[in-house]
């Protein structure tokens, strides 16, 4: 890989949280990198950690929570490492935050306008009417109608939809290098939520920005990433790029998902949820997390954490049944459909395996996969 | 990364069901609502040690009639004698003071009998201040409790009704409670306590009757939220009287904001009746109460400073203890504006 | 906002017409006339005084009159001094009741706001820790005996104020401390609550998303949010100084409104307590339709939705 590519790299991260209960072992060995341009989607059930990698990144991360272990490198540089001024420096500049819910995340008593203003302000330096100004601007490009009338207005104005391209306004006003949007379409109606996707796409390439995507929506990863991440009990169990993951699962955790999500070739209605809930983080088991849950589980997945064991350059999976010695076993027949068209696809030169991003790959994932959108 | 590794023999035989690792499993012990809360009150020192003080005095101000029986008994031979514990020798306690100037022993001055001691001094008439301040906590407690009783009932049972019946009803009892919260409260027990003089029940009952809007308030607005809920809609539905779903499914789920209210509602009550016997129109003499003490310690407070100070630092302890345990109670019971 | 505002007033005044007829009731309920201590007067006598201040009419008459004159601002004769106009009474002792107060309630809010803050910024450290006992001391100490307390040490002891008495900005310190104390611990606590509450709150996290420094979030996001709250206990706030004024002006022999009710209180002056009654209730009122209307004004998401209605 590219190493003057990546702009993020997360290394052995762990995190734990002091509670009254115990320590919360929230992130283990978490590893992952994020390419300037690309959007890197982190796929979990609540709970697994997702949101407290993005805290990490953005050095935002509760009171309560220890970093026991490894480095977290924006343009080499360690932001573990980094004074709260540096850190301030970084975040709404660099590095800029959607949040889940947009009707709590503006200020109430705050004129829109100037809460857009407010980063370009403090980063840039700008004059209170020139950042409005540029507020403005923003606001349009996020397409807000009668921006000019409505800047002056306060949240409450606004619907749900509307508030989050106001807070993708804040966001992107200063042309962050990175954007982390953490579910921040878990809150809306669907069509609402199809709207924001368009935007954040259209916005990327306008102003290439590269976007870390938390979600528990595999079908909005979909039509939104080039590598996906799934995340179960604080770990990564798999990753790879979008076509990798959705086509050729291998982690039995992804198998579920996938299996539990609609589509509409799942025309049966025989939609499988994944049995049982994650581990308590307080003591994780031993072993394979997802054992558990597992219907592939095997004695060793109960006793010894399985590796990454590499499937393509760009696709590698945590479970012992990659393994040369593993007993071969049959997927769900969802993914057993998936792997085929993936067969097909790898043998008609169509798949994106190892490479960022094609033109033709973005076709591929937005043409089959519109069926996926929705939970 | 997926160099070989090597593994036993029967590392990848599939577990069974049966044997499967128990995923149900919860780390944290499972409490109730109430345990949890009692864990939260005894997790907060403060709170705790609070009310154990709380408890301690209650115990010593409600057995005064048989450890202090004469409050009232007064000797003017024995007028403002300072503090004495015998075998003490700190000034302060030992029964002198300063008197032109110089260190006097009242005891001997006044020819108080060598076996005759007060640990807290006496009072202008001679009475023993130690046996009138137990005696005065105790009445400015059953003010404070009989007062927030009364204020509990009515406020308790305005609440539901307001919230339960909606409509004009709600809106006219709205009404009443905005037209009573618009005149000071002091006005209101002062009136009453012109017009029903005297004794204790008329101040118990002008203290309880201008507290209980608050209450009924905070009931109004917990019942609103829980008339919607699917547990009291699913009750009703099926046929069960509203007096037996006000008792077994909303007074249950008001408690919390019911004994929140209460412990704010207790002190408050003790220091409007200090506040009444301080100005005059409380508690009449001969009775004593932790306000008539203070007013009669102020007095003298330039010369016998400890008249005014002892019954002050209780009733202040008794006022700071119930404070401190209302919010680690609102603490306990409400985790999501804890201070923790 | 006009219909809304018109209503309000509605209310004040059926408010005040209650409180009114309320009180002179009760006053009539009550036990004694200001001539029990001069029970040697003939009954000719009696009948004159009674006749000067309108008492031998019937009570209906006697009831119209009183509200009829109220509405003027004539709230009768006091019974304690014979001559004197309540309103006049009233009128000349408001001054220094209402600087007192006035004082008291602005340094107690400020310092309230201050502590407060500080208090929620600087969470469960000793900052906070010793605001929390402060105004736990301030909520638990009656005000009587804060300000026994400060007249003896600060007044006689130390002899850095004046010990009692009305006369110039000296005079005024103490009771103003006193006054004090009560609005400080309410505010301090209030706003702590509020402040950790909106200090956890998704817009604050998305302003520290935003790269601003501690002290811009505080001042330009945290601040006004928990500030505007604060409007809604101005009234409260006022009651406890009208209390704590009755026993504070009369330990500091300040000639005050609160002074003259405790006094009126006690050799039960009648005219002179219905009179002040309906003075505390209409300011209470008053104060409450100001911070209203504040309220209102201060928080666009009530100005705007009132805009509509």
């Amino acid at each position: 890989m590219d190493a003057e590519k990546n702009i993020l790299e997360v290394q052995d991260l762990t995190i734990n949280f002091h509670t009254y209960a115990g320590t919360v072992q929230a992130i283990r060995n978490v590893n992952f990198h994020l390419k300037k341009g690309e959007t890197l989607a982190i796929v979990g059930e609540s709970g697994s950690g997702k949101t407290v990698t993005t805290k990490t990144i953005m050095g935002l991360l509760a009171n309560n929570a220890e970093v026991a272990k490894g480095t977290v490198k924006f343009h080499g540089k360690d932001i573990l490492e980094m004074s709260e001024k540096e850190l301030q420096a970084i975040r709404g500049r660099d590095i800029a935050e959607i949040f889940q819910d947009p009707m709590t995340s503006l200020d109430p008593t705050m004129r829109i306008g100037r809460q857009i203003a407010e980063p370009l302000m403090v980063h840039k330096g700008f004059s209170k009417s020139k950042a409005e100004k540029q507020a403005l601007e923003m606001l349009k490009l996020v397409g807000i109608t009668n921006a000019e009338e409505r800047v002056n207005d306060y949240p409450h104005q606004f619907s749900g939809g509307m508030r989050q391209r106001i807070v993708i306004a804040i966001a992107l006003v200063c042309y962050p290098e990175i954007l982390i949007a953490d579910e921040p379409t878990t809150a809306l109606d669907v069509t609402i939520q199809a709207q924001i996707l368009d935007l954040m796409k259209e916005l990327q390439e306008k102003i290439s920005t590269s976007i870390i995507f938390i979600t528990h929506d595999l079908g909005v990863v979909a039509s939104m990433a080039d590598r996906v991440a799934v995340m179960y009990a604080g770990k990564i169990v798999e990753y790879g790029t979008v076509d990798e993951i959705f086509y050729n699962p291998q982690h039995p955790y992804t198998w579920g998902l996938l299996n539990s999500m609609p589509t509409l070739d799942t025309a049966k209605g025989q939609l499988e949820p994944i049995p049982g809930t994650p581990p308590d983080l307080l003591e994780p088991p031993v072993g394979d997390a997802f054992a558990a849950r597992n219907p592939y589980a095997m004695k060793i997945d109960e006793e010894q954490e399985p590796p990454f064991f590499k499937v393509s350059d760009t696709h590698y999976a945590a479970t012992w049944l990659l393994h040369p010695d593993a007993p071969a076993v049959e997927p769900p027949a969802e993914v057993v459909r998936r792997q085929k068209i993936y067969q097909e696809r790898l043998s008609a030169g169509t798949i994106n395996q190892g490479h960022i991003h094609s033109k033709g790959n973005t076709a591929f994932a937005g043409a089959d996969d519109d069926d996926a959108i929705g939970e | 990364m997926d160099e070989k590794i090597k593994l036993p023999e029967d590392a990848f035989q599939p577990v069974g069901k049966d044997d499967k690792l128990d995923d149900e499993k919860i780390a944290a012990p499972s409490r109730t609502f109430l345990q949890d809360a009692w864990h939260r009150l005894k997790e907060n020192k403060a709170a705790f040690i609070s009310m154990w003080i709380l408890i301690i005095i209650a115990l010593f101000a409600f057995t005064s009639p048989i450890t202090a029986p004469n409050p009232n008994s007064a000797n003017p031979d024995y007028a403002n004698l300072p503090p004495k514990i015998p075998g003490v020798n700190i000034n302060g306690f030992n029964g002198t003071s300063i008197q032109g100037g110089q260190r006097v022993d009242q005891y001997k001055a006044n020819n108080v009998p060598e076996s005759k001691h007060f640990i807290l001094g006496t009072d202008y008439l001679g009475r023993s201040l130690g046996q009138r301040i137990l005696h005065g906590t105790m009445i400015s407690l059953l003010i404070g409790l009989f007062a927030t009783l009364i204020d509990l009932l009515i406020g308790v049972g305005y609440g539901i009704i307001s919230a339960w019946k909606g409509g004009v009803v709600d809106l006219v009892m709205q009404r009443i409670i905005e037209i009573m919260q618009s005149i000071p409260n002091i006005v209101i027990m002062v009136l009453l306590l012109l017009v029903i003089k005297g004794g204790i029940l008329p101040i118990i009952l002008a203290i309880a009757i201008n507290e209980w809007t608050t209450m009924a308030r905070l009931t109004r607005a917990q019942t609103l939220q829980l008339k919607s809920q699917e547990y009291v809609l699913a009750a009703q539905t099926l046929g069960e009287s509203s007096g037996k779903i006000a008792m077994k499914h909303l007074l249950p789920n008001l408690s919390s904001v019911i004994i929140i209210q209460t412990m704010f509602t207790i002190p408050a009550a003790i220091f409007f009746e200090a506040f009444l016997s301080y100005i005059g129109i409380g508690i009449q003499a001969p009775i004593a109460s932790l306000g008539t003490l203070i007013n009669d310690g102020q007095r003298n407070f330039q010369f016998l400073p400890f008249q005014m100070w002892y019954p002050a630092i209780v009733l202040a302890i008794i006022m700071i203890a119930f404070n401190i345990l209302a919010d680690g109670l609102r603490d306990a019971f409400d985790p999501r504006t804890s201070r923790h | 906002m006009v219909k809304y505002l018109a209503r309000r007033i509605f209310y004040l005044i059926l408010t005040m017409f209650l409180i009114a007829s309320v009180t002179f009731f009760l006053m009539k309920l009550m036990p004694g006339t200001p001539l029990n201590n001069q029970a040697k007067l003939t009954a000719s006598q009696i009948h004159t005084i009674y006749q000067q201040y309108g008492l031998d009419k019937p009570l209906w008459q006697q009831y119209v009159t009183y509200i009829v004159n109220a509405v003027q601002g004539n709230f009768g004769t006091s019974f304690q001094f014979s001559n004197q106009a309540v309103s006049y009474l009233i009128g000349s002792r408001i001054g220094p009741s209402a600087i007192i107060g006035a004082q008291g309630m602005i340094l107690g809010v400020i310092l309230g706001i201050c502590t407060g803050s500080l208090s929620a910024i600087r969470k469960n450290t000793w900052v906070d820790g010793t605001a929390n006992i402060i105004s736990i001391l301030g909520l638990s100490i009656p005000s009587f005996v804060f300000a026994i307390l400060l007249q003896y040490y600060f007044g006689l002891k130390l002899q850095l104020f004046p010990v009692a008495g009305w006369g110039g900005f000296a005079s005024t310190i103490l009771p103003t401390i006193a006054l004090a104390a009560s609005p400080f611990a309410t505010t301090s606590r209030f706003v702590r609550t509020e402040m950790v509450d909106v200090m956890g709150s998704d817009y604050i996290e998305l302003a520290r998303a935003k790269g601003l420094s501690r002290f811009g979030i505080v001042f330009h996001h945290a601040l006004r949010n928990s500030l505007i709250p604060l409007v809604t206990v101005i009234g409260p706030l006022a009651v406890g100084i009208m209390t704590g004024s009755m026993v504070v002006e009369n330990i500091f022999s300040i000639p005050g409104i609160g002074e003259q009710f405790v006094k009126s209180i006690l050799v039960n002056d009648y005219p002179t307590i219905m009179g002040v009654t309906l003075l505390y209730s209409g300011l209470l009122c008053l104060v409450l339709l100001i911070t209203d209307i504040v309220y209102g004004i201060i928080d666009p998401r009530i100005r705007l939705s009132g805009k509509g209605e």
